[in-house]
């Protein structure tokens, strides 16, 4: 199958005060319509960085990132970071409407939208509310609706719920499987929770090392619903562990 | 301690402010030229208002006030968002700024006369020179300090022109503190008003002028009152708006 995004040969490099510090090399990632991919790794590895190159925060020192021209979508793609960042003078209705406001939509389509990705989330009885009246776990939701109500090709998400406490958190894990499984969204779900990539993707790739690279790249092929125990997501999680810790120790030696 | 406690000392504390104040010229210890008693002032006040005085100079007073706010804040939120948004435009005007920001608004009093001659033009702007770097100055750091993530929001929806940044994000986040700096100037344009009428341009700040070489220190009491409650209404009104506008604000 033709895929979403072919991300071919990707590096990113910053230079800061004259010094030069590669992020990301040669990372080659397909995704294919529908697919769930996650990304772990350690902190500093240039998972966040990625998502800025793709949404178009940051630009890439080298490699190309193809986006299928198929693909019918109102937006490549959108983002959903880590803390909600919900616009905090904007009622509900009127974040999620926010990205809405860059397409040809009139404002009652836009409305019309907003109020079905509200809907979609279980938020459909706050929408005139402002973002501080909400918890914290209602935020995030908003925040997923306000991207997936321009239709992305791909959804983005940035460790969007490692700010949550644990209920809340298993709770929207649920939820995006949810609405990801209603919907066929392609999904690029950052983390560094290695149990929450394999409890969410189809298939998980680990990042390590210094410049970022690669480690290894498992599809789990274990159809949702899936329990948080299940041997096969628990036994693949742990080769992860494995390959990353196994990379962390061989630095810290190193370093030594 | 709440309830009727707050009402009941502002109260008190206003009362013992008139007493002391009327005792002062009744008692002699000053003459009632230098301080002239509360009593009086309701008897002047009438005179005034009668005569039609009052009335006039107030209209003109508030004319200048409300167009010489509105040019001054106008422009301030003008060029502090643009200096605020543009570093290159910033450093083109800094020592610009750094010459002309220390300038009193009566020191333009000469060039407003030859400008724009004894006319209410010249009292307008003396007012606009008096609130615009106030505003100037809290729009430039509104702006500066909106959150670089709210405007990483909007580069990420597909906002990334200038325009587009400021009309979602920028201006928006900025309000509260922009308005700060409008309420700073609906006080500071008050003063500049009693400034810009002394040299002869019809309004509050002209009768006080004329009151005060003729002595009649009642009537530029009820003058400085007049004014007082002018900007103790303008403010309320402004506070309100201002809670409409930030209902957003936890």
């Amino acid at each position: 199958m033709e895929s979403v995004i072919a991300v071919e040969g990707l590096g990113i490099a910053f230079e800061q005060g004259g010094v030069r510090t590669e992020v990301l090399r040669g990372l080659d990632l397909k995704i294919a319509p529908g697919e769930f991919v996650a990304i772990v790794g350690p902190s500093g590895v240039g998972k966040s960085t990625l998502l800025r190159v793709l949404i178009g925060l940051a630009t890439p020192s080298t490699g190309t990132v193809r986006l299928n021209p198929d693909i019918k979508a109102d937006r490549a793609m959108a983002l959903v970071f880590q803390d909600s960042r919900l616009l905090p003078w904007r009622r509900i209705l009127s974040n999620v409407c926010f990205g809405l406001e860059k397409t040809q939509l009139s404002r009652v389509e836009r409305r019309e939208r907003a109020l079905a990705a509200l809907a979609g989330v279980g938020l459909r009885d706050v929408v005139g509310r402002f973002p501080h009246q909400l918890s914290g776990g209602q935020r995030q939701r908003v925040a997923l609706a306000r991207a997936l109500a321009i239709r992305p090709a791909i959804l983005l998400m940035d460790e969007p719920f490692s700010a949550l406490d644990v209920q809340t958190r298993e709770g929207l894990q649920d939820e995006l499987i949810r609405v990801q499984s209603a919907s066929g969204q392609t999904v690029l779900f950052v983390t560094h929770d290695i149990d929450e990539a394999v409890y969410l993707a189809d298939r998980v790739v680990a990042l390590g090392g210094r410049p970022g690279e690669v480690k290894i790249s498992l599809n789990l092929d274990v159809p949702h619903p899936r329990r948080r125990d299940d041997v096969a997501l628990r036994h693949s999680a742990a080769r992860i562990r494995e390959v990353l810790f196994a990379e962390t120790i061989a630095r810290e030696d190193w370093v030594i | 301690m709440r309830g009727a406690t707050p009402y009941l000392l502002a109260a008190i504390g206003l009362a013992l402010f008139l007493g002391i104040w009327e005792a002062v010229p009744r008692l002699g210890l000053l003459p009632p030229t230098l301080l002239p008693a509360p009593s009086q002032l309701p008897a002047a006040f009438l005179r005034e208002a009668k005569s039609g005085i009052w009335g006039d100079s107030v209209l003109f007073s508030l004319w200048h006030y409300a167009i010489g706010l509105a040019c001054g804040t106008g422009f301030g939120i003008v060029l502090g968002v643009a200096t605020g948004m543009y570093r290159p435009f910033d450093w083109a005007l800094a020592w610009i700024v750094r010459v002309l920001r220390p300038i009193p608004g009566l020191a333009w009093v000469p060039f407003a006369i030859l400008w724009f001659g004894i006319d209410q033009t010249a009292a307008v702007f003396i007012i606009a020179i008096g609130c615009f770097w106030i505003v100037f100055f809290a729009a430039q750091g509104a702006i500066r300090g909106v959150d670089r993530d709210l405007i990483e929001v909007a580069e990420a929806f597909g906002f990334k022109s200038g325009p587009e940044k400021l009309v979602k994000v920028l201006f928006p986040a900025a309000l509260p503190g922009i308005l700060i700096g409008v309420r700073t100037a609906l006080g500071q344009a008050w003063m500049a008003v009693v400034a810009s009428e002394l040299f002869g341009v019809s309004g509050l700040g002209q009768r006080m002028q004329q009151a005060s070489s003729l002595l009649a220190t009642d009537i530029v009491v009820v003058y400085m009152l007049t004014m007082a409650a002018l900007y103790g209404l303008v403010d309320t009104a402004f506070v309100f708006l201002q809670a409409r506008l930030l209902a957003w604000k936890a």
